[in-house]
């Protein structure tokens, strides 16, 4: 069986075990879970170790008949940056289960639902990255809304249901735009010979395309693609979803879900519609500075943690989109090694946000105070995450955003002159909730506050590791990735600008 | 002198519908013999029977397919057979929700209130003509779609509605809703059966002929005077259109879903939409295909207004069945995507598409069964809240078909909506396709709240509860979630044996 179906079946299999587990056991159930994750995870760090860095093209490929009738098929496979987003996927999930270890007893049901709706989207969250059909990519696209909308709607705080719908229908809408663009592939693809939705084959139908034709396709695709990872004005379902959600499945929707936006972007829009892509690139760089600028000005504004790393990831979603369509090999795999990044310090952000509300029953920042004197751990761990977030040097989402803004700076040198007041804006909205969070007098009622519990740092450890490791030597996960963006940079005719040497006097 | 020619009939290809036929007389005879006692069980039995028997003998002559089967009256060919068989197969799950006596009235004669009505609910009737209505009703269906002359197809037409508007008036709870819905079926019915008729007279007018063939030839040659057939074409049209249930044809089908017994409605909302798409797209697609620069605008238009017209006032919509209404009638207006295709492939989603969305109306109305309190069904949507609580699995069943009806993937819906609409796309309307998708979005929010009604709400304690009657009931709808869940899985079997058989033998 070929890896990427084993990976996909693994949590798929623990799902049926969590079935037949008795209900009363709720500590068998979550065993099961997370032994589960666990597997799953070493399975894809297994698959990392065993990708070929210099092969081009996919790798692990599998395909099979699916619906001959319509030319769709089972197909996977993997690429550099596929790869690297499931391996960010099912690293995540383990953590997820640690952190969030009593996030299920909450809920409207028992521990069985949410642990196989975890289980069953870590299943779509490989599908997704891993799908070479584009069929394949829609139906686990679409799919893996259904668990994500349970888990807001059953487990979330708040007024979840609101939230869920929200989500639910701002994907919705976007995916139904997608499935509009993707019929007009279908039926195009059929005219001129070849009835298929394998994307190797559907990234030569662009020279057969009238350029009308290709603008109209695209745009479906963008904008499911611009709701999923959000993008100004498209974004407003994000924070009331990041805010209701359970943190840790806001961990997974901000940290793996919204890429499927971005990634989608690269692999879809760019390789389908490359010419499509260049005429609309002006605007979709106009929009992600905006987002840039917005989302860090409603971080500074807000008043309440979760909301407060939404806005946060908008900003950060805004950079990674301007490094993809800056269509520069430094951009491409700036952005991807972006998404790596923010999916961990998203993730720590998150957790750490959660342990904190769990203490104190609030997720409104002026109610925490003087964190640094009672709980030093916890602190810190936000510190460290807060800063990641912020890209300081040394972490690792400083080398992605450098990365990223390099990339643009080449080709489109006012948006990254513009983008860069985004990193100042960041450390307005890390550090004022900082001091006002871990620092200055202890809030009363904080006094007593206890400090991460072993599990919770269990969780978190990895995490903070990953984000710092990464900082320093951020080569093994870029030699993986560069490959990939530059066969997506130079195979549909795009090219980095030639190096300018200034005149020298 | 005029020259007699005995007819023939090929009682191999018609024993789907005789079978059926005879069922039904049987069904008349026991009512009329049989002691009341035994009639509910031996009528269920010779129902299923009947149509299990009608099934197996279609699948026996799939194979075969011929227009003089009688005398050039009815055309057997593969995508008759599929939409017989897809008939056979809705009806045979609905019986199921029928042998659930508790939804009709004990004496249809006794006038509601009065005394008759109190002693025959005190006695504990049964009505048990409903079955063999029903079987009437299928082998109008199922004439339907094959009749390939116009009388044959106005016969049918009676045949498969004459059984409905009685079996409409029907209902345990609320009877004179339901005897409201029954007339108000019928009237609007028979109207559009007149203007049916009147297309029938322009149409011989146009080509000198009742047969299809006979007015495609007609339609080639040119040589009648367009007018009769544009108005042919249009009232022809008004009576099918009315069958279906497209805009601005659709008024009657909100009432007549919510006053029907619920296993009527299920039956009428599946397997007769089937019936009449299967004879629109005969007529369309043999006698008036190449006339189609004089229908087809009209026709996008229609199921444009349909689509939309259907998931707006959906939205708007308080009871579980006035919605499952307005969504049919959103469903309408996709399935004419499949009309205006006029294609091979525009066939071959059609007939997957009425087939997924039968079995998953079937199961939705089989769930309304379920939600009782101690005056009978409760169809208020407040009323469901909660309703994953109370019963997980029931409620996880009826989200289910809804998110087929919505087109998510992985349910039958998504690949009924993608052929489809790439089938009406493929043949140039992109109209069609942008609508249909937007319509479809609007759509899903309705199906969504109904989803947050039953899961994120909490129950109100009025007595609502969930009633599982009979194992029959279940089989119903565990069918009709395994299917609708099977063929969006992997839909490739049935897919490939309607590519290999949908074709209209002209």
């Amino acid at each position: 069986m070929n890896i990427l179906s084993f990976l996909m079946l693994l949590p798929l299999i623990g799902t049926a075990f969590i079935a037949l587990a008795p209900k009363t056991n709720v500590l068998l159930t979550k065993q099961i879970a997370l032994v589960t994750t666990i597997l799953v995870a070493l399975v894809g760090i297994y698959m990392t170790i065993s990708f070929d860095f210099n092969a081009k093209g996919f790798q692990f490929v599998e395909s099979r008949e699916w619906i001959p009738a319509f030319g769709i098929k089972y197909a996977l496979g993997v690429d550099g940056i596929a790869l690297v987003l499931i391996l960010m996927s099912v690293l995540l999930t383990p953590i997820v289960v640690v952190a969030g270890w009593n996030e299920s007893e909450g809920g409207r049901w028992s521990s069985k639902v949410f642990y196989s709706l975890l289980l069953v989207l870590e299943t779509m969250m490989i599908g997704v990255f891993a799908s070479t059909d584009v069929f394949l990519f829609y139906v686990f696209f679409e799919a893996m809304l259904v668990p994500v909308y349970f888990l807001i709607g059953g487990f979330g705080s708040g007024d979840r249901a609101a939230a869920a719908v929200k989500f639910l229908l701002y994907s919705l809408f976007g995916g139904l735009l997608m499935l509009a663009s993707i019929i007009g592939i279908y039926v195009m693809a059929t005219r001129y010979g070849n009835r298929t939705f394998d994307i190797t084959t559907l990234s030569q139908l662009h020279t057969v395309l009238t350029p009308m034709m290709e603008n109209v396709l695209f745009l479906g695709f963008f904008i499911a693609f611009a709701i999923k990872a959000p993008l100004w004005p498209l974004h407003t379902w994000l924070p009331d979803a990041a805010k209701s959600a359970t943190p840790g499945t806001s961990v997974l929707l901000l940290g793996v879900l919204d890429k499927v936006g971005t990634f989608g972007m690269i692999r879809y829009c760019l390789t389908l519609f490359p010419e499509a892509s260049k005429t609309f690139t002006p605007m979709i760089i106009t929009l992600a500075v905006i987002s840039i600028l917005y989302g860090a000005f409603l971080a500074i504004g807000a008043k309440d943690i979760k909301r407060l790393i939404a806005y946060t990831s908008i900003s950060h979603f805004g950079f990674i989109t301007m490094g993809i369509f800056a269509m520069t090999s430094q951009g491409m795999s700036g952005s991807t090694l972006y998404m790596f990044n923010h999916g961990f310090s998203t993730a720590a952000l998150f957790l750490v946000a959660g342990f904190m509300i769990t203490r104190r029953n609030s997720s409104t920042i002026s109610d925490f105070g003087g964190l640094q004197r009672v709980t030093p751990i916890m602190a810190w761990s936000f510190f460290i995450a807060g800063l990641s977030s912020l890209a300081l040097p040394g972490l690792s989402s400083f080398v992605s955003e450098f990365l990223v803004l390099v990339g643009t700076f080449t080709r489109y040198p006012v948006a990254a002159v513009i983008a860069t007041f985004g990193i100042v804006l960041a450390a307005l909205y890390i550090l004022i909730p900082v001091q006002r969070a871990l620092h200055g007098p202890t809030t009363p009622g904080n006094e007593n506050l206890s400090d991460l519990t072993l599990r919770e740092k269990i969780a978190i450890a990895p995490v903070i590791a990953t984000i710092v490791v990464l900082g320093f030597y951020p080569s093994p996960l870029l030699n993986i990735i560069n490959p990939a963006s530059q066969t997506i940079i130079s195979q549909q005719g795009f090219s980095d600008p030639a190096p300018t040497m200034s005149e020298g006097k | 002198m005029i020259e007699f020619v005995s007819p023939t009939l090929d009682y191999a290809l018609l024993a789907p519908i005789l079978i059926v036929l005879g069922g039904a007389v049987l069904g008349v005879l026991i009512e009329a013999f049989a002691p009341r006692k035994s009639r509910a069980s031996s009528q269920l039995f010779i129902t299923l029977a009947t149509l299990v028997l009608s099934l197996v003998s279609l699948i026996r002559v799939r194979d075969r397919s011929s227009s003089a089967a009688a005398m050039e009256s009815v055309t057997f060919d593969g995508a008759g057979m599929l939409i017989q068989g897809s008939i056979l197969i809705i009806s045979i799950i609905s019986v199921f929700l029928l042998a659930d006596q508790e939804n009709f009235t004990a004496l249809a004669a006794a006038l509601p209130g009065s005394d008759e009505e109190r002693a025959s609910l005190q006695q504990d009737l049964r009505v048990t003509e409903i079955y063999p209505l029903t079987l009437f009703a299928v082998a109008g269906m199922m004439l339907f779609p094959v009749a390939t002359d116009l009388i044959t197809l106005f016969v049918a037409l009676e045949v498969l509605s004459l059984p409905l508007y009685l079996l409409a008036g029907l209902s345990r709870r609320r009877r004179l809703m339901s005897q409201e819905a029954a007339l108000k079926y019928f009237l609007l019915g028979a109207f559009a059966s007149a203007f049916f008729l009147m297309g029938i007279a322009y149409l011989y007018g146009y080509s000198s002929s009742v047969t299809f063939a006979g007015i495609h030839s007609a339609v080639i040659g040119g040589s009648g005077n367009d007018i009769y057939l544009l108005l042919g074409i249009a009232f022809i049209s008004v009576g099918l259109l009315f069958k279906v249930g497209a805009v601005p044809f659709h008024a009657w089908s909100p009432d007549v879903y919510q006053g029907a017994p619920t296993a009527v409605t299920a039956l009428m909302a599946a397997a007769t939409k089937v019936a009449a798409f299967g004879a629109m797209l005969r007529i369309f697609y043999v006698s008036f295909a190449e006339a189609y620069w004089q229908w087809r605008p009209a026709i996008i238009a229609i199921a444009l207004i349909t689509m939309v017209f259907g998931s707006l006032v959906a939205i708007a919509q308080r009871d579980v069945k006035r919605m499952l209404a307005y969504s049919s009638i959103a469903h309408a207006g996709f399935l004419l995507s499949g009309v205006v295709a006029l294609s091979k492939s525009g066939l071959e989603s059609s007939i997957f598409y009425l087939f997924a969305y039968g079995i998953a109306t079937v199961g939705a109305f089989g769930v309304v069964t379920l939600v009782r309190d101690s005056a009978g069904e409760v169809t208020d949507l407040n009323r469901w809240s909660g309703l994953g609580k109370r019963s997980p699995w029931v409620a996880t069943a009826f989200a289910g078909f809804l998110l087929a009806f919505a087109g998510i993937p992985l349910t039958s819906g998504f690949i009924g909506k993608f052929s489809i609409f790439s089938a009406a796309y493929e043949s140039g309307s992109t109209a069609i396709l942008i609508t249909g998708v937007l319509s479809s979005a609007i759509a899903a929010f309705f199906y969504i709240r109904v989803i947050v009604l039953m899961f994120f709400k909490d129950p109100v304690e009025d007595g609502t509860s969930v009633v599982i009657p009979s194992i029959y009931t279940q089989i119903t709808i565990t069918v009709s979630a395994v299917a609708t869940f099977a063929l969006g899985i992997y839909p490739t079997p049935l897919i490939n044996f309607i590519q290999s058989s949908a074709a209209f033998l002209r």
